[in-house]
Order: C-alpha cells, then structure tokens, then sequence
C-alpha cells in the first residue's frame, strides 16, 4: 500500500468516529453536534477508501475480480457523500427553520415535552 | 484494463412495485408544482390510485419466481413480498385519513403525500434488499423523508423540536450503521449480506475475525436507534409526541417493519455470529420490553404512552427475531414467521389507534393529553369502538391479531429454549394492560369536563381507516392460516445472471 500500512487508515479512521461520538454526546449546538456526524460519516469514508484498496491490492491487476473489490469501496464513497448532502440540505432547514421560531438554538433548551 | 462495465440484469418484474410506489410521489409532486397552493385533492387521488396499483401489481405477480436480481442486490422472496404489501397497506390507511387531519390542523401542505410515499418507498427497498450498502441507502431514503415530515407543522414548536431530535439521533445512527457496514466490508471485500456467511467457510485470521464482530456490533446499535429498543430509545417519546399524529402513525408502523425486515435478513446471513448477538439482542429486548411498558404506566399523553408502547412492541418483535435466529441456527425454521405476522399486526393496531387519537384536534390546536379524549364516545362512537379493538390487541385481547402474534413469539421462545425472554413477554403482555385500559377508559367512559375540549368531525377517510385496520386485526386472528401456510411455504432462489 505505497509505505502507508493500512492500519495507519484504520487507527484515524477510528480516532475520527470517536471524537465525532463524543462531540455529538458533549456539545449542545446542533450545528456543531452535526459537524461530529458528518466526522463520523467521512472517517466510515475512509476506512471504506482504505480497505478497497487494501483487498484488490493482492488481486491479479485488472482482473474484473480486482476492478468489482475495489469498486465496492469506492462507490460506496460516492453513496455516502450523495446522503450526506442530502442530509445538510434537510438538517439545516430544520434548524433553521427552529432559529426563526425560537431565536436560540440550544438543544438544552429544546424540552418543551416532558413525560 | 477489464472493463466490468455490462450492465447487471434486472427483472423489471421484481421491482415494479417500487418503482410504481416511487412515481406516485414523484408524479404527486408534479402535482403540486403545477398547483400550488390549491386543495390537495387531486394529489391524495393520485397517491391513492398509485399505491393500489403498486399493490394490484404485487398480487398480480405473487406466483413470479423468487429471483436475485440486479447484480444480487435485490431478492423477491415470500417475506419480502408480504411485508411490501404491508408497507403499501399501512402508506395507503395513512394517507386515507390524512388529508381530514391535515386540514384540521391547518397544515395544507401537498408535498406531505409524495414524501410520505417516499418514505414508504425506503422501507421497501429496505424490505427487498440483500446488500448492506442498498440498506443503508434505503435507511436514508425512509429517514429523510420522516425528517421534513415530523417537522411539517412549522409554526409550532414542539413539531420543530421532534424533527430536529429525529434528524440528529438518526443521523448518528446511520453513522454507526455506515461504519459498520465499512468495518464488515473491511472483513468480507464486499457488501454482499450473503458473504456474511460464505466467509466463514474459509479460514480466518484474528484481525478479521474482530473486523467480523466489530461490525456487527456498529450494526446492531444503528438498527438499535432505529426501531428504538432501550438504552436507545431516548428520542422516540419526544419525536413521537411532536410529531404531526399522521406522521406518528407512519413512522411507528412503517420505519419498523423496514427496519425489522432489513435486521433480520441481515442476521439470517450472520447466523455463524450468533454466539454473540443472540445473547445481546437478548439483553435489549428484556430491557426494552420492560423500560417500555414501565415507563407507559406513567404517562399522561396520549401520543406518549403509544410511543413507549411502540418501544415494548419493539422488545415483542426482538423476542421473536431472537427465537428466529436460534430455530434457523438449528435447522428447525425456514421463515421468520412469527416476526413478520406480528408486524402486520401490531402496523394496523399502530396506524389505527393513531388515526382515532387524530380526532382530537380542532381548529388548528391538538390537545392529546388523556382526559383531552374524554367524551371522544358521544362525538365519535365509531372511532372509539375501533380504539377499545386497537388497545385489545395491543395488549394482546384474545380474538385479536395482537394476541396470536404474541402466542406465536411465546411458542417460538419456548421451541428455542429462551425461557427467561418468553417470561419476560407474558409478564410484560399483564403489564400492559393497564395503561391500555386507561385509554379505553379515556375514550369511552369518562365524562369530558366542563370545558369540554372540542373534537374533529369523523370523516369518511378516517373511518375507512379505522374500518380497515380494525378488520384486518380480526381477519388476521380468524382468518390467520392463509397467511401463515403462506409464509412457511417453501421457496426456490434463483439467481438472475443474465443470457
């Protein structure tokens, strides 16, 4: 894998989702907690990335083996960016939609229903 | 360079259904492009007309061969078919009473059908597919849709604060689904649920092996989210309660049948793991089938106590995916019966008594507190009938669909010898009970108060609705050896692999 060993991918990959599960836990701007989604969802990228290239390195080169491996890894890149725009499209309308109601947006604050 | 670029064979056939249910919407919202702002009529015809016709099709082409196709993305099998019709029969009672609610509501917004049928169209790819990655994406498609509708009443902000919850704990869910279909991939090369099992046929190192487990366990905590089982439960009473009460209804029924489909095929290939999560999901349903109904007991709003009670109803279903997964390790089940005839049933129990619950809105304001359906008899005695069935098989009545989906789960937990979980279940069944009297109490008995709150007029949607869901609970109790002969009945794979 060209002098990068893959569990060098896997170790940032693995240190990107936790720091993005402790933000989404720690912070109160949803905002910020989306940003740790969106951190969490691009290190689930990387170790996509990482590992396609890993499993179709040891394939015979272009064999349709090879190509199949490596473009699971790859598309699956493509699918996770298309979903995540979607989901900053809808998220942020949400939240903007909550900021001209209540001109805060602290999600400590959010808890008008109780049970 | 190969160039693997010929195309995968597909069977329009297969996917027809899909395909039908996602251009209701899209034609929908043509629709409502075309006319803004003037009544909706035209477009729950549409959605209506578009969702029989997806279902015709489905019945017209029950006997097809159950195929694999479109690259082995996508098999048809029996279970997959039901629980389509299922997902089409619960976006068609919602979309039935609808249009009364929303008016009532005063939230005129044609863009509620096509993502409503959107959503439904999630679910059913989530239903269909064998590949982690189509799952996921069905995932997407079911929860964004849910998104903008838990958040469709925009001048109130209780609905704003269940969207933005829903969106923030969905999205951290499908993160840990994502990063466990990657570690999975990371193990397997593929995405393919199938290699799940085939894998384990070949010898494995130990890094792979965790890969393997690690994986597995991201899964489970991002279905975990989705149907809400406890500890991961936290949003659902909020979102429930928020949430405009048709979405509600939709979203305990629908996103549960999609979410419990696509869980237990996935565990149907993870069998050679079932050491570890039949202990875990053993765990969870004891937690969440008694959180669930504890927490009901307290409740005073109406839409809250059927949200915890969709948690416990979560933990019955688990029971019986858990049970599944011990007879088919065994050999001893094909299908998983009991799981997918307790999700009928326990669909038309949910969207009915939501659709009943529905009523009391008035003039743009929603009041769902118990006594706010004292007095709910006199106004409507046909809706309210409906509720005493609804809560009768919810809490599991005999004669009801709600008690044979019970018995069923108890009969399979007892055959897979997970004694303390059929336990569980009967105890928490008695449990129940008693927050389900207090809304039969609610609706038929007490007398509304001076200020008597102010009820929506019934009107024929509605009561379709009730009709239809309250029928089906009894057609499903009397007339359930159709249905279950044809979920144990044998099946034949092929796989589409072109000329």
């Amino acid at each position: 894998m060209e002098g990068i060993p893959l569990y060098a991918y896997l170790l940032l990959s693995a240190l990107l989702f936790a720091i993005g599960t402790v933000g989404v836990l720690i912070k109160r701007n949803p905002i910020i907690i989306f940003m740790c989604i969106e951190l969490m969802l691009n290190a689930a990228n990387l170790s996509f990335l990482a590992f396609a290239k890993y499993h179709s390195a040891p394939l015979a080169a272009g064999s349709l083996e090879q190509w199949q491996v490596h473009m699971t890894g790859q598309m699956a890149v493509v699918f996770v960016m298309a979903v995540a725009a979607a989901e900053v499209a809808v998220g942020l309308g949400i939240i903007m939609a909550i900021f001209r109601l209540r001109h805060d947006v602290d999600i400590d604050e959010m808890s008008t229903m109780r049970g | 360079m190969q160039t693997g670029l010929t195309p995968a064979p597909i069977d329009w056939v297969l996917l027809m259904p899909l395909l039908i249910v996602f251009g209701t919407g899209v034609v929908g919202m043509c629709i409502e492009m075309l006319r803004p702002r003037s009544n909706n009529n035209a477009i729950v015809a549409t959605t209506l007309l578009g969702l029989a016709a997806a279902a015709a099709y489905l019945i017209g082409t029950w006997e097809y061969p159950t195929i694999h196709t479109f690259g082995e993305l996508f098999l048809s099998d029996r279970v997959a078919k039901i629980l389509q019709l299922l997902i089409i029969a619960i976006t068609f009672t919602t979309v039935l009473y609808s249009e009364g609610y929303l008016r009532e509501r005063r939230l005129p917004f044609g863009e509620y059908y096509p993502l409503l049928v959107w959503s439904a169209t999630g679910a059913m790819i989530m239903a269909t597919s064998t590949n982690l990655l189509i799952v996921f994406l069905g995932l997407e498609v079911l929860s964004i849709s849910l998104y903008i509708l838990a958040g469709l009443s925009n001048r109130e902000q209780q609905s704003q604060e269940a969207a933005l919850k829903y969106f923030l704990l969905g999205a951290f869910a499908s993160a840990f689904l994502l990063y466990g279909i990657s570690l999975l991939y990371g193990a397997t090369g593929t995405t393919q649920m199938e290699d799940l099992r085939a894998i384990w046929n070949t010898p494995l190192d130990k890094p792979t092996v965790g890969l393997l487990y690690a994986g597995l366990t991201l899964i489970l905590v991002g279905f975990a989210f989705k149907v809400a089982l406890v500890p991961f439960h936290m949003w659902t009473p909020d979102v429930y309660q928020g949430a405009p009460t048709s979405v509600t209804g939709f979203m305990a029924a629908a996103a549960k049948v999609g979410a419990f489909a696509a869980l237990v095929r996935f565990l149907d290939y993870a069998t050679p793991m079932s050491d570890a999560w039949v202990p875990m999901l053993s765990a969870l349903a004891i937690l969440t089938m008694t959180v669930g109904n504890l927490v009901a007991l307290v409740q005073k709003d109406v839409k809250r106590i059927l949200a915890y009670s969709s948690i416990a109803h979560a933990g019955y279903v688990l029971v019986a995916v858990v049970a599944y997964g011990v007879l088919s390790r065994e050999g001893s089940a094909a299908q998983p019966v009991s799981v997918v005839y307790y999700l009928i049933a326990y669909s038309f129990m949910t969207v009915g008594a939501f659709a009943v619950v529905s009523l009391a809105t008035r003039g743009g304001r929603e009041r769902t507190e118990l006594n706010d359906l004292n007095g709910l008899w006199e106004r409507a005695p046909l809706p309210a009938a409906m509720m005493i069935v609804f809560m009768a098989s919810l809490a599991g009545i005999p004669l009801t669909a709600g008690f044979l989906g019970k018995l069923l789960i108890f009969r399979d937990a007892l055959d897979a010898g997970l004694v303390v979980l059929a336990i569980a279940l009967a105890v928490n069944s008695v449990i129940s009970a008693y927050y389900y009297l207090r809304i039969v109490l609610a609706t038929v008995v007490q007398k509304p108060a001076l200020h008597a709150p102010r009820f929506a007029n019934p009107n024929a949607g509605l009561v379709a609705t009730c009709l239809v869901c309250g029928l089906a609970i009894f057609a499903l109790f009397f007339a359930a050896q159709p249905v279950l002969r044809e979920l144990e009945a044998p099946q034949e794979v092929f796989v589409h692999r072109g000329p």
